[in-house]
């Protein structure tokens, strides 16, 4: 396999990984505007575990997760005091800090960033990211899954049902957090290196972006999305590198990207893939049927 | 001395900053909507009067005067702004309800943002840019101490434009419409208010205030990029969310705040560590005291 496909695969697969962070909250209603700042927490302790204290790749990772789950449980209280906007900027302040911290924390590498030496390989990644798929499939099969479904559709009808809201939405906040942790661990040995510059708002934005994109109904969206955002970015590079004259292409892949965007929120604002869709593909008509 | 110079360099940025924040604010209040187009906005009436003035090789290089070039600059902003309350706000009122909706007007935004910030990079290239006014200095010297004229400038004109405001939304019939949509758009509906008609105006002053002060800041630094209004955008909600989301005088002073903490925690402290206590701070604002440090006197109170 080409170095080329390689890297775009890994890239991929970390991509889908970070959305499912970003997707469990925001199946339960809650919009993550700062996966950056777990993706961080993941990627430093992971970083550092492996390249300072020459703990095994295979301990580093799960501890990155584990260390972004409990801060992600922490602040999962005071952030589900707030709604709306002001949930989006609690969670957006949230991962300003976190850069903030690893900024300006003597030992992690500060503005210049963190290097790192061991190296998942592909496999792995690619594992992990398909564990990841799989095990969100599960959780929104079981009973935890319906609930924070029903909170994404109704709140007040889900607390009517005997939901309760607060304890789903701090389980689903935790694992979203533990997810982008592990994405970030894994990130970090991918590339060899992060920084907190690179992993900023427009990180944060462009996770949400592609999560919002496939849609939050299905378990099957972020994946969509994660795919179709990093591979038609990609196939217009490639277009654009085989005739001199497609130059323009190169740069302007980005606000072909804004434009799907603005486009697919006009068309489609449930995001690519949606209930009904996956319901009439595998022809498993269910009582959510009116929703489209 | 020193401390004195970098208090007053601190308000000046400020100065802009609470420009932008009161471009925010207002949305916000009036909407319940984060415009995260208005850095674009900034940097597309920066960006385009540096390109009409300056001559050059670039496109759009006409070597216009200033004042024309500063006036299309402000217009073109403002068009964009109309062209995003189409496809943004229009959509808010969706066909589904469920807990992530209101978040489509603020995708859509983000969409928009990458659009524009990529187009004046295809545009024009992603390095900096040096804008330059044919004026030689634009610093006033008072008692050694020396004063930006353009942040000066935009600091009363940001309290001009927000006295101004006051008086539309207070004593003017489309202002009483617009605090009848920041309370309830459905009931204003009923009550005869044209939502679709007025609400087109918030975005205009949304794209005067975030153009005006993209120049402004242009002309103090000197310096345009295609990415100029995302660090700046990223200080205002800073300031909005310390004057508490929808308080126009609020976002006013929490930009001078943030403006003055930052210019004083770099000279102190050197690096950027203003970011940790100034963000951790905001959280616990916005959980715990969501009507920021002013106490509350906001435009669309039903709305939180």
């Amino acid at each position: 396999m080409s170095g080329y496909l390689e890297g775009l695969i890994a890239v991929l697969a970390i991509n889908i990984i970070i959305a499912y962070s970003v997707y469990l909250p925001a199946a339960a209603g809650l919009l993550n505007l700062g996966s950056a700042g777990f993706v961080l927490v993941g990627a430093y302790t992971a970083g550092a575990l492996t390249s300072l204290h020459g703990v095994s790749l295979w301990l580093a990772v799960p501890a990155g997760g584990l260390l972004a789950a409990v801060i992600a449980f922490a602040v999962s209280f005071p952030i589900l005091r707030t709604r709306g906007v002001y949930m989006v900027l609690a969670t957006f302040a949230f991962a300003e800090v976190v850069g903030g911290v690893l900024l300006n924390w003597p030992g992690l590498g500060g503005a210049a960033g963190l290097s790192v030496i061991a190296w998942p390989g592909l496999a792995a990644v690619v594992a992990v990211a398909a564990a990841v798929v799989a095990g969100a499939a599960w959780l929104m099969s079981t009973r935890f899954g319906l609930s924070v479904r029903a909170i994404h559709d109704d709140e007040s009808v889900a607390r009517l049902f005997g939901v309760d809201l607060r304890a789903t939405q701090v389980a689903a906040f935790t694992l979203g957090g533990f997810v982008g942790g592990v994405g970030g661990a894994l990130l970090v040995h991918q590339f060899n290196f992060i920084d907190v510059q690179g992993t900023g708002v427009l990180f944060s934005i462009y996770v949400l972006l592609y999560v919002l994109m496939g849609g939050t109904q299905t378990v099957w969206g972020p994946v969509s999305g994660a795919l179709f955002f990093t591979l038609v970015p990609e196939l217009l590079r490639h277009v654009a590198s085989l005739d001199p004259s497609l130059k323009s292409l190169e740069s302007g892949r980005f606000i072909v990207f804004g434009v799907a965007v603005v486009l697919l929120m006009v068309l489609r604002p449930q995001g690519l893939i949606t209930r009904t869709m996956i319901e009439r593909l595998f022809r498993r008509p269910s009582a959510g049927a009116q929703h489209g | 001395m020193q401390l004195i110079q970098q208090i007053i360099n601190g308000l000046m940025l400020g100065g802009i900053l609470a420009f932008v924040a009161v471009a925010f604010t207002l949305t916000i209040g009036m909407l319940n909507f984060l415009n995260f187009t208005i850095p674009a906005l900034f940097m597309v009436a920066a960006m385009l009067a540096w390109a009409l003035i300056s001559p050059g090789a670039h496109p759009l290089a006409l070597g216009l005067h200033w004042v024309p070039a500063i006036a299309v600059g402000v217009l073109a902003a403002v068009l964009a702004s109309l062209l995003i309350e189409r496809f943004t706000y229009r959509y808010m009122k969706t066909r589904y309800g469920d807990a992530t909706e209101h978040a489509l007007p603020l995708v859509s935004s983000l969409g928009f943002l990458i659009v524009f910030e990529h187009l004046a990079m295809t545009l024009w290239g992603g390095d900096p840019q040096r804008f330059e006014l044919p004026f030689r200095n634009t610093d006033l010297n008072v008692a050694g101490f020396v004063i930006g004229l353009p942040q000066l400038f935009s600091l009363a004109l940001a309290i001009t434009l927000v006295a101004a405001l006051q008086t539309l939304l207070n004593r003017t019939r489309i202002g009483r419409a617009l605090r009848a949509i920041a309370e309830n758009p459905d009931a204003s509906t009923l009550m005869g208010v044209e939502v679709q008609r007025v609400v087109p105006l918030v975005f205009v002053i949304t794209g005067v205030l975030s153009a005006l002060a993209g120049i402004l800041y242009a002309v103090s630094y000197g310096v345009v990029t295609p990415f100029m209004g995302d660090a700046i955008a990223t200080d205002a909600i800073a300031g909005m969310v310390l004057g508490g989301l929808g308080n126009v005088w609020g976002a006013i002073a929490g930009g001078l705040l943030v403006g003055l903490v930052k210019v004083l925690a770099i000279s102190i402290f050197g690096a950027e560590i203003e970011k940790i206590p100034v963000w951790g701070l905001l959280l616990l604002i916005l959980v715990f005291r969501p009507s920021g440090l002013f106490g509350a006197s906001r435009i669309g109170k039903g709305k939180f």
